[in-house]
């Protein structure tokens, strides 16, 4: 059982607060957007998911919690968490993703 | 004291002889012993049979490891626990244990037969032969597996002890209490912080028990180990705990432990904690699992008798058991000479060590010499006799083709060692090979954790001391005076002159798997070891292949004709032992299982006999039936007395969600596919939800309190997911909009009044409301108090029927309905419950979403595109509804079925067809989602989705049904009152 960084209530939970929300930074198209959309770009953006093997950035519920939706990076491959941050805020880049996974790997030397 | 036992020896007490049973024989034993070592030190070897060929089997281990000697305890009804290990049983007074695998008795065995057609019951056996004829499935083969399969009696009664479980939290966890874990915590507890330190069995010492004479910096290891378990016990930072499985290593270092807390205890009372989980988070895990001695896989190594060498040396140094009077050695590994020594230093014969190796080290010969022990190098042990117990073997010389008989009533094996690495492989740390081990140790970790000592590949008393000393945060070097640990050579095949065909050499004890099972699953194409070990079921048993798996391997990579490292290893997985129910339920049984909601009104209902069914997580009242009437007939009179005068239901299990804020009114927009801008305070609205993709989601009625407030109420299972579906969009896609949601469901309890006397009911318990027709119309609500309890009453109605929905506080709910039921008497009141409220809406053609729609219905296919706004730039689902798939012909479309034959009431679910002669497979239309008989109407009436439905008006339609065909007319899925009338009575 994980235990998950909330960013709102910023410190570690246990993943029984938490509910998986799906795929991050699919963002829903304005009205304007919609009615200009072909009906192939809205079904991407309505059934088609990364699936990716390796960094996914995902959303996370703190449903039993704080009751925020938040976005986090998890290796798919490790299943290990590498950073979590607030809705709203941009998609992580690889340097950041980098520079959390040093991080966690200085936290973990420490203790 | 029975020949076996030598005194002053180990944990046992030699002042307190226990009495206990096995397989309903009396026997006495100490008070320290396992069932295992008791039977031992009474002469008892033979202990179980195999699972497939029911072959006669002693102990192998003298612990968790042990494949062989399972029994079942008996503590009565409902308490016999199957597939416990003898030799991990502790005993004590009027202990009960029955041996498993065996009819009539353990000494003769009718399933035995297998073991002499054993030829015939190869690798795959099952999948080879139970293939054809299909018709002997049935009444052949089936009826003969069942009887083969399974392990131990199965429970025939519940299980009436209670299990606890529990959070934990440490700094560290050190699993396994034996020289490196022990040393790891004395170290680790000088940093004052928490510390757990577990171990499985009843006493901690691990090996140090074993071999009680080694001395560490100059003093028994029995000493060392009293003194440090003394200062750990003095320390209040570290927490001991025996009896306790590490069964599972989760993510982020949590650790399941199950501790076993009165399996040793005679006439433990039921009501008290009889196993508890305890779910811990550690900040570091050290593992100190330790190793699992390989046993040698030649011709005739599972008779009673033949034993793993460091199981022997269990016997004597922990329990002063003495597990022969005349011993043979096999090994082919150093360490089996300090068993062997142990042993003889005990003052049992050791008739030979066999050892498979040219070369011996010079200690080890001097060791053997000065007791008087014979050494016969480069030989093989290739037959052995007796029946029920080993008496002797044949010892076989390759180069000279000597061959010679010894007499011996027990043979200690050592095949090498293997490290333990079940918990750092749950803990997906990483493994690599490691060539002089001939086994896999532990390469990168995954979480904060470390293996030491001997599942580190670190074998040895010193070696585990330093190591655990070390990982526990300090410096310590320490000396002993133990026998180099040394080392092994492996060898996939033995010396022997005999075929391999002709052999019985096992591999897996519990399972029967020998050597020329996994040669043939190689040969048959089965190259993964995965594969293989599925095909012949090596590690499959209880034990998981502790003792057998490496052997395995190693026969399967000859076979292969690949290095073992490119054969892989099989998965770990948790539990590491078999685990029971008890341990996973905890508390969680019976009505804790998947707790009940209930109304406040629910005592009532089950006060006045309400039948009930389960809607989600509520129990609700489903009919109320009177003088012995079934569903039928209570339904019936429900419908007939709400419909011509009144009825009253608990609607309470509605979910509600308080939507407020400036921007309320835009949030509802888009949630609903309704407009909401033009909705005035206290006017109501049926509203409809979908997903983005277009499907109806939930529905429910409506309330604007006040400009900035709405009381929504969704369906009685929607209401948890609505909820989330609202959040979800509000913090996410329109996180500008000002609003707050609020979950009231629980806040509110809701009294749903129908019928035509409904407002003559309320009327004298009503303050500051004008329930006129004209002041209080349809699909409106108001402010004020009930029977002096503050209300929103809402003019609503789910049955067509004058109707209205009294929401007050919950903990009001069952007094309001006690009020109006006595004041009702006058009007004939009847309470009912949701299979009339079913009904009643199906009269109207109300829909239940989830009944009549699937996750694939769209409002227009449901017909009520009249819900769905044309004006409103955006909604959620609203691009949806316009992809092609859901503009097409051919959708599935709700419509109303009559039966030509009025009383032949249609099945739910049952399929739609055109013409009912064509040939099968027919052409599905559809299928029916409600169906009722309509007392009011005096004829049975039923809703559908059938494809192109709303141009089939008046069409006849067939549904074949068993033994005939039931033909039904289309119609408007309006039955009762079409043009809504009732609703108005004044």
């Amino acid at each position: 059982m994980f235990e998950i960084h909330c960013p709102y209530c910023n410190e570690k939970r246990s993943e029984i607060e938490f509910a998986y929300a799906g795929e991050a930074h699919y963002v829903r198209p304005t009205a304007q957007e919609q009615t200009e959309m072909s009906d192939e770009d809205w079904s991407r953006y309505m059934f088609i998911r990364d699936n990716i093997r390796g960094e996914h950035a995902e959303r996370w519920w703190h449903n039993s919690g704080c009751n925020m939706f938040f976005n986090a990076i998890r290796d798919t491959v490790t299943d290990k968490f590498v950073m979590t941050y607030k809705m709203g805020q941009p998609r992580r880049t690889e340097t950041q993703i980098e520079a959390a996974r040093k991080n966690n790997a200085e936290q973990k030397a420490k203790s | 004291m029975s020949l076996f036992r030598k005194t002053g020896r180990g944990v046992v007490d030699d002042s307190k002889v226990i009495n206990f049973t096995f397989d309903g024989k009396a026997y006495q034993g100490l008070e320290g012993d396992t069932v295992a070592s008791a039977l031992l030190a009474n002469g008892n070897h033979l202990m179980g049979r195999s699972f497939k060929y029911h072959r006669p089997r002693g102990v192998l281990g003298a612990g968790w490891e042990e494949p062989n000697a399972l029994i079942a305890v008996d503590r009565g009804k409902g308490r016999v626990t199957p597939n416990v290990r003898a030799t991990t049983q502790e005993i004590y007074e009027g202990l009960k244990a029955e041996s498993q695998n065996r009819s009539p008795n353990l000494k003769f065995d009718m399933g035995a037969f297998n073991n002499a057609f054993s030829m015939f019951f190869p690798a795959g056996f099952y999948n080879k032969t139970f293939m054809w004829p299909k018709s002997f499935w049935d009444k052949v083969y089936e009826p003969f597996i069942r009887n083969m399969a399974g392990l131990g009696p199965a429970p025939d009664a519940d299980d009436p002890d209670v299990y606890a479980s529990t959070y934990g939290h440490c700094e560290t966890l050190i699993i396994g209490a034996g020289p490196a874990g022990i040393a790891a915590a004395l170290s680790a507890s000088k940093s004052g912080e928490r510390i757990i330190l577990v171990d499985e069995n009843a006493h901690m010492g691990g090996s140090l028990r074993s071999t009680p004479n080694i001395e560490i910096g100059g003093k028994p290891a029995s000493k060392w180990l009293e003194a440090s378990l003394k200062a750990l016990t003095k320390a209040e930072n570290v927490t001991l705990m025996t009896r306790t499985t590490a069964t599972g290593y989760y993510h982020d270092n949590f650790v399941a432990l199950a501790e076993r807390v009165k399996h040793h205890i005679p006439n433990a009372k039921i009501g008290k904690v009889r196993e508890a989980l305890h779910r811990i988070r550690a900040g570091k895990v050290i593992l100190a699992q330790g190793g699992i001695e390989r046993p040698l896989v030649f011709n005739g190594n599972d008779r009673p008798g033949i034993m793993l060498a460091s199981a022997a040396q269990t016997y004597l140094g922990q329990y002063g058991v003495a597990v022969g009077n005349e011993v043979a050695v096999f090994t082919s590994h150093d360490s089996a000479y300090q068993a062997a020594f142990d042993v003889a230093d005990a003052n049992t014969r050791i008739a030979a060590i066999i050892d498979v190796r040219s070369t011996i080290r010079d200690d080890l010969i001097m060791g053997a010499t000065q007791r008087g022990i014979k050494i016969i190098k480069s030989a093989a042990i290739t037959k052995t006799f007796g029946k029920l117990r080993v008496n002797a073997c044949e010892v076989y010389e390759p180069e000279s083709g000597k061959k010679t008989k010894i007499n011996c009533d027990a043979i200690l094996m050592c095949g090498g060692w293997t490290p333990s690495l079940h918990l750092w492989s749950h803990s997906k740390g990483g493994i690599k090979w490691d060539a002089d081990l001939a086994a896999y140790i532990p390469d990168m970790p995954n979480e904060n954790a470390v293996c030491i000592g001997a599942c580190n590949g670190d074998f040895g008393v010193a070696a585990a001391l330093s190591a655990g000393h070390k990982a526990g945060g300090g410096r310590k070097a320490y000396k002993t005076n133990e026998i180099e640990f040394g080392s092994g050579v492996v060898l996939s095949s033995l010396p022997s002159y005999l075929d391999s065909s002709k052999q019985k050499a096992f591999v897996d004890f519990q399972n029967d798997v020998t050597e020329k099972d996994i040669k043939l699953a190689v040969s048959e194409g089965f190259k993964s070891i995965e594969h293989v070990k599925r095909y012949t079921t090596n590690g499959m048993a209880t034990d998981q292949g502790k003792t057998s798996n490496l052997n395995a391997l190693e026969i399967a990579s000859k076979a292969v004709g690949k290095p073992i490292e490119k054969v892989g290893l099989t998965t770990f997985r948790p539990p590491y032992t078999p685990t029971t129910f008890g341990t996973f339920t905890g508390y969680r049984d019976n009505e804790l299982f998947d707790p009940t909601r209930k109304t406040p009104i629910d005592p009532w209902a089950e006060a006045n006999g309400a039948a009930f069914e389960p809607v989600g997580h509520w129990r609700r009242a489903w009919y109320f039936p009177k003088d012995g009437e079934d569903m039928h007939a209570a339904v019936a009179r429900e419908c007939k007395a709400t419909r011509e005068s009144l009825g009253i239901f608990d609607a309470s299990t509605l979910g509600k969600i308080e939507v407020v804020g400036p921007d309320a009114a835009k949030f509802m927009n888009l949630m609903y596919t309704n407009p909401w801008s033009k909705l005035p305070a206290l006017g109501c609205r049926y509203g409809l939800m979908c997903r983005e993709d277009g499907y109806i989601y939930d529905d429910g009625v409506v309330g604007r309190m006040a400009e900035d407030r709405f009381h929504v109420t969704t369906t009685t299972g929607g209401a948890p997911r609505v909820y989330r579906h609202m959040e979800d969009y509000l913090q996410t896609e329109f996180p500008e909009l000002d609003v707050w949601l609020t979950s009231t469901t629980e806040q509110w309890a809701v009294i749903a009044i129908n019928g035509p006397n409904a407002r003559k009911l309320i009327e004298p318990f009503v303050e500051g409301i004008d329930l006129s027709p004209e002041a209080f119309p349809h699909m409106t609500l108001r402010e004020g108090k009930i029977c002096g309890v503050p209300t929103r009453l809402f003019r609503v109605s789910f049955t067509g029927e004058l109707g209205f929905e009294i929401n007050i506080p919950a903990h009001y709910g069952r007094l309001v309905w006690e009020n109006l039921f006595e004041a009702g008497q006058q009007y004939n009141i009847c309470p009912y419950g949701t299979e009339t409220m079913h009904v009643l809406r199906a009269e109207k053609g109300f829909i239940i979403v989830g009944q009549d729609t699937d996750g694939t219905v769209t409002a227009h296919d449901a017909g009520m595109s009249w819900a769905v706004s044309k004006k409103k730039r955006d909604f959620v689902g609203k691009r949806s509804l316009a992809r092609p798939d859901l503009v097409a012909k051919g959708r599935k479309q709700l419509i109303g079925l009559l039966t030509e034959n009025p009383n032949e009431v249609l099945e739910e679910g049952a399929q739609i067809v055109d013409d009912p002669n064509q040939a099968i497979p027919m052409d599905m239309l559809g299928h029916v989602t409600s169906s009722y008989w309509s007392e009011p109407l005096g004829r049975s009436i039923a809703m559908a989705v059938v494809r192109d439905g709303f141009d089939r008006m008046d069409e006849t339609l067939s549904i074949p049904m068993p033994g005939k065909v039931i033909k039904a007319k289309v119609v408007k899925p309006v039955f009762y009152d079409p043009k809504g009338e009732r609703l108005n009575v004044v």
